[in-house]
C-alpha cells in the first residue's frame, strides 16, 4: 500500500450551537482527486480550514506523509506543503496580480523574479494569467487563476479548493480541469469540495460525502449516479418537479433598451438591456456574477431609481422612477440575493420582517396590529414548512435555508403578479431548494409572470421556459430552454451570441 | 484561563443583569477610589447613593436634574435608533432655553397663564430648528452630523452669550450678564409647595409613553428603526432615509429643547451664560446606558442625577473634587459596555496554560 499523503482520524469540532465535525476519517493518497462533498453546513469548511490551520480540532490526530501534526496555523500548513485557494477571493482590487501574489511571499525575492515564476507555472499549466493587470480588471475567471497560481508558486503536495466552479462558466469550468488533472499526474494531492455532483463523477478519483459534521459514505463516484451520490448527501432524493405547459398571458414586465451608468468603480454599467416577461413563464437569466446582474435587479425592484423614463413598464405603464413600495403596490414583488441585512433585518423577528414588504397589519393611520403580524408569521412559517421556533425567533437565528424559505414564502403568499428572484436558492440545501422551486412553478401556473437571476445553470434550465444571458451589462436574445443547452448557454456567458439576432429583438 | 466564546443565542438573564452588574463593578471601584483619596468609603457611598433619597425634599431635587436628562436622552434614542448620531443635544437645549426665554420675556402685567404653553413650545420650536439645521446640511450636502451638530454646541453658546450680554441684558441688572428675572406668570407650575420640582416631571412621563408607543407600535417608528439597523433593509422596503433623518434629529432637536425652557423657565427664572451644565452630553451616556429603551432611561436618568447630586455633595462635605461625578458616570458606562459583551458572548473555562489561539478564516 502506498504511503498516504494525508490522513485525518476522529476529527472533531464543536461550535457552540452545532457540531461542526464529528469523528471525522479522511484519507487521500498522493495525487488523487479527492472530492468532499454534503450540503452547506454539513461541516466541509470546518474540515478543511481544520486541515489548513486557520481551525483547531477538539479531539482527533491529523497525519501527513505518515507523520502525525499538529498544524498551529496557515502558515505552519504552507510549510508542510498545503495551499488553499478560498471561495472568496482574497486579493486587492487596485494592485496588478504580480503585486497580489508577492504580497504573500517572502519579502526578500525581488518583484521581478515573482513575475517570471508566474509566468513559468501560468504556462505550465496552462493557466492564463497576465501578471502585471490590475486585478479590478480581471474577470472572475482570471482572478481565481491568479489565486491558484499563488497556490502553485509554494509548490504544494495538497492543493484544497473551495467550491472552485461557482463563479465559472462551463468552459472555464473544463479548463480549469484540465489543470487540475495535471496537477495531480505530477503527484500533488487536491481535495476538491463542492456540492454539485456531475463535476466530482467527472473529476475526482475517490469522494468521502459528509451529513450533518459525520461522514457517511465513501465510494468511488465514477461508479456512483447522480441519484445515489445525492441519498448520500441528503438522505433522500430530491423530489422530482413538475413542469406543466405554459400558459401565457398578457406581457406583464417589460425592458426597453436600459441603460445605466454604474454607481460604485468596480459596478458594471447596462447599456441597453431589453426583455419581456409574460404572464405565466418563468424567464431565466443567466451568466457569471458580477455581469451586471445586481445593477439590473436594483432597477427593477425600485432600489434604483435612476432609470431612464420609458424603460421598464409594468403592464404598460411606466415604472421606472417609482420606488419599492409603489411598485409592490402595482403586484411586482422582489427576493433579494443577500437575505440578512436586506431581504431581512437580522436583529428584528420574522413577525416584524414580514412589515418590511406587507403592510396588511398596518392601519391606515400608521398603527401597527400586532396580533395580526404575528398571525402572518405564523401562515408563513406553516406553510412553507420553515424550521423556526417562532415568529419571535430572530431572523438571524434562521439557518440560510430556512431564512431563505421564509422571505420567499413572505413574497409568495403576498400573490405577486410579477416575482423577481436574484439566485433563489443559493446556499440553501437541496431539500429546501427544491421547495423553493417548486413554490415557484406553482406560482408561474397560478398566472403570475417570474424573472429568476441564477449561476446554477442547472436550476435555470430545471424551471425556466426561456433564457436569457446577461453579460458584461448587455442582454443576449431569449432562447427557449428546451432549444438550448448548457454548452450554447456557456459560450453566450463569455458574451458571444448572435448580435443581429439581438438587433432584431431589441 | 477563560476564552470569550459567542452564545447561540443572546442570554436574556444577562441583559437584565448586565447593568445590576456595571453598577455594583461601579460601586466597587468608587470604593477603591475613596480609599485611595484618604475618605471613609462607607461615608462616601452613604453621600452618593443614599443621602441624595434621604427624604422628599432631597426626592424633588433628583427630579429636578433627571427630568432634563430623561428628555434629552429619549430623543437621542429615537435619534440613534436611526442610526443619526446627534452629539449636539446641549446646544439644542441652549437654543430651546433661548427661544423659551424670549418668549417668557413678552410677559407683561396682564399675560394669563397660558403663556407657559408658548413658553414650552417656543423650546421646542428652538431645539428643533437648531437640529433642523444638521439635518439639512446632512440631507443637501451629506455632511457629517456628528461634526456639525457638535460644532453648533459652540456656535449655540456664543449666540447665548452674545444676546445676555448684548441686547438681553437687564437694565436693572448691576451690569451682570443676564436677562430680567421672568414675571412669576410664565414660571412652570410646581407640583408642590415648597419643593422645586416641577409639571416637567409628568411631561417627562407622558413623553416616556409616546416615544414608546412610536417605537413599538407605529409603522413610522419602524421604519426609522429599520434605517438605523439595516440600511440595505430599509432600501428593498422602500422606507425613505431621508425621512428618517429628519424624523430622528426633529424629535431630538425637540425634546432637547423642551429640557431647555423647562429649565430656563423652571428653577432657573431668567437666562444666565452659565446654562450649560452639560445634560446633552450626559444625556448620551444616559440614553445608552438605557439601552435606547424609553423605559431604561428612567432608570439610568435617574441613577445619573444621582451622581450629579452625590458629586456636588461629595465636593461639599468630604471636599472631593468635582470631577467624581464625571469619574463615575464614565466608569458605569465604561463597566456598562464591558459587561454587555457577555449578552451574547460566554466565558468558558479552558484550563491552565493553555495558550490562546486566533482563529482566521
Amino acid at each position: 500500500m502506498t504511503e498516504l499523503r494525508l490522513e485525518l482520524n476522529g476529527i472533531s469540532k464543536q461550535y457552540p450551537a452545532v457540531k461542526a465535525n464529528d469523528g471525522v476519517n479522511l484519507r487521500v493518497t498522493p495525487g488523487q482527486i479527492h472530492a468532499v462533498l454534503g450540503e452547506n453546513g454539513a461541516g466541509k469548511s470546518t474540515l478543511m480550514k481544520i486541515i489548513y490551520g486557520a481551525v483547531r480540532p477538539d479531539e482527533g490526530e491529523i497525519r501527513w506523509n505518515g507523520k502525525p501534526v499538529k498544524i498551529r496555523n496557515p502558515h505552519e500548513a504552507r510549510a508542510l506543503g498545503i495551499s488553499m485557494v478560498f471561495q472568496h477571493f482574497s486579493l486587492f482590487d487596485t494592485l496588478t496580480a504580480a503585486e497580489n501574489v508577492w504580497l504573500g511571499l517572502d519579502r526578500s525575492i525581488p518583484l521581478a523574479r515573482v513575475i517570471q515564476r508566474i509566468r513559468e507555472v501560468a504556462e505550465e499549466f496552462g493557466l492564463d494569467v497576465d501578471p502585471l493587470r490590475p486585478v479590478h480588471t480581471l474577470s472572475v475567471g482570471e482572478r481565481q487563476r491568479v489565486e491558484i497560481v499563488r497556490a502553485l508558486l509554494a509548490k504544494p503536495q495538497l492543493l484544497i479548493l473551495d467550491e472552485p466552479t461557482s463563479v465559472l462558466t462551463p468552459q472555464a469550468v473544463e479548463k480549469l480541469f484540465i489543470t487540475l488533472n495535471q496537477l495531480s499526474q505530477q503527484g500533488c494531492s487536491i481535495l476538491y469540495i463542492s456540492h454539485k455532483l456531475n463535476e466530482i463523477r467527472t473529476l475526482c478519483h475517490h469522494c468521502t460525502v459528509l451529513r450533518g459534521g459525520k461522514v457517511t459514505g465513501e465510494v468511488d463516484p465514477t461508479q456512483e449516479t447522480n441519484a445515489s451520490l445525492s441519498r448520500l448527501m441528503i438522505g433522500a432524493e430530491p423530489p422530482e418537479l413538475k413542469h406543466r405547459e405554459a400558459h401565457l398571458g398578457e406581457v406583464a414586465l417589460a425592458v426597453k433598451g436600459l441603460k445605466l451608468p454604474k454607481q460604485d468603480p468596480y459596478g458594471t454599467s447596462l447599456s441597453g438591456i431589453s426583455l419581456e416577461v409574460r404572464a405565466g413563464e418563468i424567464l431565466g437569466i443567466a451568466g457569471v456574477s458580477g455581469n451586471g446582474q445586481n445593477e439590473l435587479m436594483a432597477a427593477l425592484s425600485g432600489e434604483d431609481r435612476r432609470s431612464p423614463e420609458g424603460s421598464i413598464e409594468l403592464f404598460g405603464q411606466d415604472i421606472s422612477h417609482d420606488g419599492p413600495d409603489p411598485r409592490r403596490k402595482r403586484g411586482l414583488h422582489f427576493v433579494p440575493e443577500e437575505r440578512l441585512g436586506r431581504g431581512a433585518v437580522p436583529m428584528l423577528s420574522l413577525a416584524q420582517n414580514t412589515l418590511l414588504t406587507r403592510h396588511e397589519s398596518v392601519s391606515r393611520t400608521g398603527w401597527i396590529h400586532k396580533s395580526e403580524v404575528l398571525k402572518l408569521a405564523e401562515s408563513l412559517i406553516q406553510r412553507f414548512n420553515v424550521a423556526a421556533p417562532g415568529p419571535h425567533a430572530p431572523a438571524k437565528s434562521l439557518s440560510g435555508g430556512n431564512l431563505q424559505k421564509f422571505i420567499v414564502g413572505r413574497e409568495v403568499d403576498a400573490a405577486p403578479r410579477v416575482l423577481i428572484l436574484s439566485q433563489p436558492t443559493w446556499g440553501v440545501d437541496v431539500g429546501a431548494a427544491a421547495t423553493i422551486r417548486a413554490e415557484l412553478l406553482e406560482l408561474r401556473d397560478a398566472g403570475c409572470a417570474l424573472l429568476v437571476v441564477s449561476e446554477e445553470l442547472d436550476e435555470l434550465f430545471e424551471i425556466s421556459d426561456r433564457l436569457v444571458v446577461i453579460a458584461q451589462g448587455q442582454m443576449s436574445p431569449s432562447i427557449p430552454a428546451h432549444e438550448t443547452t448548457v454548452e450554447q448557454i456557456g459560450e453566450w456567458m463569455s458574451g458571444l451570441w448572435p448580435r443581429e439576432a439581438a438587433h432584431v429583438q431589441a | 484561563m477563560f476564552k470569550l466564546e459567542a452564545r447561540p443565542q443572546p442570554s436574556r438573564l444577562m441583559s437584565c443583569a448586565s447593568p445590576l452588574i456595571a453598577l455594583a463593578i461601579t460601586v466597587l471601584i468608587g470604593v477603591c477610589l475613596f480609599i485611595w483619596l484618604g475618605k471613609d468609603p462607607v461615608k462616601g457611598l452613604e453621600i452618593f447613593f443614599v443621602e441624595p433619597l434621604k427624604n422628599a425634599q432631597a426626592i424633588s431635587e433628583l427630579a429636578v436634574k433627571a427630568v432634563p436628562l430623561l428628555l434629552i436622552a429619549l430623543g437621542l434614542a429615537v435619534c440613534v435608533r436611526a442610526n443619526v448620531w446627534n452629539i449636539g443635544a446641549e446646544g439644542q437645549y441652549l437654543l430651546g432655553a433661548v427661544a423659551a426665554s424670549w418668549v417668557a420675556m413678552q410677559a407683561g402685567p396682564g399675560t394669563g397663564r397660558w403663556i407657559v404653553v408658548a413658553i414650552l413650545l417656543a423650546g421646542v420650536i428652538g431645539g428643533a430648528i437648531w437640529s433642523g439645521i444638521v439635518a439639512f446640511l446632512k440631507d443637501r450636502f451629506n455632511a457629517n452630523e456628528i461634526l456639525v451638530s457638535l460644532m453648533l454646541v459652540y456656535v449655540g453658546q456664543q449666540l447665548l452669550d452674545f444676546l445676555v450680554y448684548g441686547p438681553w441684558k437687564d437694565p436693572d441688572g448691576y451690569n451682570f450678564p443676564q436677562t430680567i428675572t421672568f414675571l412669576s406668570v410664565t414660571k412652570i407650575p410646581r407640583l408642590m409647595v415648597g419643593y422645586r420640582a416641577n409639571i416637567g416631571v409628568i411631561i417627562a412621563i407622558v413623553a416616556v409613553a409616546a416615544l414608546w408607543v412610536f417605537l413599538f407600535r407605529t409603522y413610522r417608528g419602524f421604519q426609522l428603526q429599520v434605517g438605523g439597523m439595516a440600511p440595505a433593509a430599509a432600501r428593498y422596503a422602500g422606507f425613505s432615509s431621508r425621512s428618517a433623518l429628519w424624523i430622528g434629529l426633529l424629535i431630538s432637536g425637540g425634546m432637547a429643547g423642551l429640557a431647555g425652557a423647562l429649565e430656563v423657565a423652571g428653577p432657573m427664572g431668567q437666562l444666565t451664560p452659565y446654562l450649560s451644565v452639560g445634560y446633552g452630553f450626559a444625556a448620551i451616556i444616559v440614553a445608552f446606558v438605557g439601552r435606547l429603551h424609553p423605559v431604561g432611561i428612567v432608570f439610568s436618568s435617574l441613577l445619573m442625577s444621582l451622581f450629579y447630586i452625590g458629586g456636588e455633595l461629595a465636593q461639599s462635605r468630604l471636599g472631593l473634587p468635582k470631577a467624581m461625578t464625571s469619574v463615575f458616570q464614565g466608569l458605569l458606562l465604561f463597566t456598562l459596555l464591558g459587561c454587555d459583551t457577555l449578552i451574547l458572548n460566554r466565558l468558558r473555562w479552558i484550563g491552565v496554560g493553555k495558550p490562546k489561539h486566533s482563529e482566521e478564516a
